[in-house]
């Protein structure tokens, strides 16, 4: 029996301009993503007949969307098969794999996925407070309630602690080190020098990082992402329809959407891995590639940990492993047995939230990475996207 | 008006009243299944392991143990004091049984995985809500 994976392709990507604070219309750079996403894939606005986007259109906080599915529909006139919108999914990239899912469903022949932030803009000069509930911006957040109940109380709004709390664990647990740490900060930056949009591309050593300021230890600022605006899109296909397509699209091997865990970022049963833990020991049960065949990997570096704990999960080193995996940086390097996060990341190339991830997948195994392609011509490629009780991965070959 | 420092309060509820105004009396109290006795957080309406809808919050002994931690530095949004330690401890009670808190009366290069600690509140009097702390166990008490 055919996987229902195998049914599905990525046809084109797309990226609107991106900068730390572009003080555009964020629908203009949600449009832009999109209709460079169809154009890539070779087709017109008239072949899509579905949308899929994470987190949908919502108000709070400011810059977390750009436009819903409701407002890209409509702009874009289009006529569709099946849509959704919303933030209850398996990570950022759940919103790609509900694709996938409509497609061999057969609801739909080319669903448009997009996702746009304009969180530089939205800060301002009042950085992160400045969109958090009870902020400097004085956004008032009278009561807090749902996971806020457990923490707003005690001044810990942003997921940041939350994460510093499972590295704090693992590095207790596996003597993991901030040097190590730091790799995924260094590589990325190392690689954003060669990506044209990134955000951060000055040249930063390992003393740069160990010296940057503490935000909740053992996290610095560069283990940070940074918020920007921009927009990402990618169109997700049926294999049928190769033969309108301008290019060989990429294939979608398999997906891991699992969350065995309990969804919530203090009760789950083992707080250094979390649901990409389930997420990624699917997606491999549902192929028969195994971890040393993947040549690049784009993991989610929201803060730099996220990305220790995908390495693990996903059987590129063993559980607690990460540290050593990572050290002295030539292992994750763009010449490296495993070419990590290739574009800089969300720690460099800013906070596109996860779809930036599966962009630079596709990208690299199309070989259109320009200065930062990695060498040798990669077939395999995985992304995965999301921390906490949040996290969906796709691996992704390129066609043959 | 109390002198209770600003916190942001959670949104009190019929279901979870009984825990944020538990420490009027300077105990921590936890929801629990009256079938099969099972440890219930965060509150809900209904027992996850037995299904049973019996529930009523108990006291705990207060003691925990830190799991994990952090000592945050950025100010995400007005506290009163910062540097702080953010924590989650694990409760005796029950293995998994977690509350993310803070650790007060210990300095912060003390605080660490393992560390016994025991609840105190800091009072919200005004709002009926004692919010739970830990501080580390003194060896006299």
């Amino acid at each position: 029996m055919t996987r229902p994976e195998h049914l599905t392709v990525i046809s084109g990507v797309g990226q609107s301009d991106i900068g730390r604070r572009l003080f555009r219309d964020p629908l203009e750079l949600t449009l832009d993503a999109c209709v460079a996403a169809i154009e890539d894939a070779g087709l017109t606005t008239r072949d899509i007949d579905g949308i899929s986007t994470y987190p949908g259109a919502a108000g709070e906080p400011p810059g977390f969307t750009g436009a819903g599915a409701v407002e890209v529909h409509d702009a874009l006139r289009l006529e569709l098969g099946w849509w959704s919108g919303g933030l209850e999914r398996p990570g950022q990239l759940g919103a790609v794999i509900d694709a996938c899912l409509a497609v061999a469903f057969g609801l739909a022949r080319h669903v448009l996925c997009f996702r746009s932030v304009w969180e530089g803009s939205a800060q301002g000069s009042g950085g992160r407070a400045a969109v958090m509930p009870g902020g400097s911006s004085g956004r008032s957040a009278p009561r807090a309630s749902g996971f806020m109940e457990w923490v707003l109380p005690y001044g810990a709004p942003s997921a940041a602690p939350w994460i510093a709390m499972m590295a704090q664990r693992h590095f207790h647990e596996f003597g993991t080190t901030p040097e190590q740490l730091g790799q995924i900060a260094v590589n990325a930056r190392r690689n954003a020098a060669l990506n044209p949009k990134a955000i951060y591309t000055d040249p930063m050593s390992l003393d740069d990082y160990l010296a940057s300021r503490v935000i909740a230890t053992p996290l610095r600022l560069f283990d940070c992402d940074v918020p920007c605006d921009g927009g990402t899109a990618m169109i997700v296909s049926h294999v049928d329809t190769v033969p309108d397509l301008r290019k060989p699209p990429i294939r979608v091997e398999a997906v891991g959407t699992a969350l065995r865990g309990r969804p919530s970022w203090d009760q789950f049963d083992d707080l250094t891995t979390m649901a990409l833990r389930d997420a990624a020991a699917q997606m491999w049960s549902r192929t028969d590639l195994v971890p040393t065949d993947v040549r690049v990997a784009e993991l989610y570096d929201g803060f730099s940990f996220i990305t220790m704990a995908w390495l693990e999960a996903l059987g590129f080193c063993g559980k607690g492993e990460a540290g050593p995996f990572v050290e002295g940086g030539h292992t994750i390097a763009r010449d490296g047995v495993l070419p990590l996060n290739t574009h800089g990341g969300q720690l460099s190339a800013g906070r596109l939230h996860g779809f930036g991830f599966l962009h630079e997948a596709c990208v690299q195994l199309w070989g259109e990475a320009g200065e930062r392609q990695v060498p040798g011509s990669p077939e395999v490629g995985v992304a995965g996207a999301g921390g906490g009780p949040l996290a969906g991965s796709l691996l992704l070959t390129r066609s043959r | 008006m109390s002198d209770a420092p600003f916190r942001i309060l959670p949104r009190i509820t019929e279901r979870n009243e009984a825990f944020w105004s538990s420490g009027q009396d300077g105990r921590l109290r936890f929801q629990r299944c009256g079938l099969c006795r099972y440890w219930i957080h965060p509150h809900s309406v209904l027992c996850p392991q037995c299904l049973g809808k019996d529930l009523a919050y108990e006291a705990v002994s207060g003691r925990a143990v830190v799991h994990t931690f952090t000592v945050n530095h950025q100010p995400w949004m007005p506290v009163p004091e910062l540097p702080f330690a953010l924590a989650i401890v694990e409760l005796p009670e029950q293995e998994g049984l977690r509350l993310t808190t803070v650790i007060v009366n210990c300095p912060l290069d003390d605080v660490a995985i393992g560390m016994p600690v025991q609840v105190t509140f800091e009072a919200h009097e005004d709002e009926n809500i004692w919010i739970p702390m830990f501080e580390p166990i003194r060896e006299s008490q």
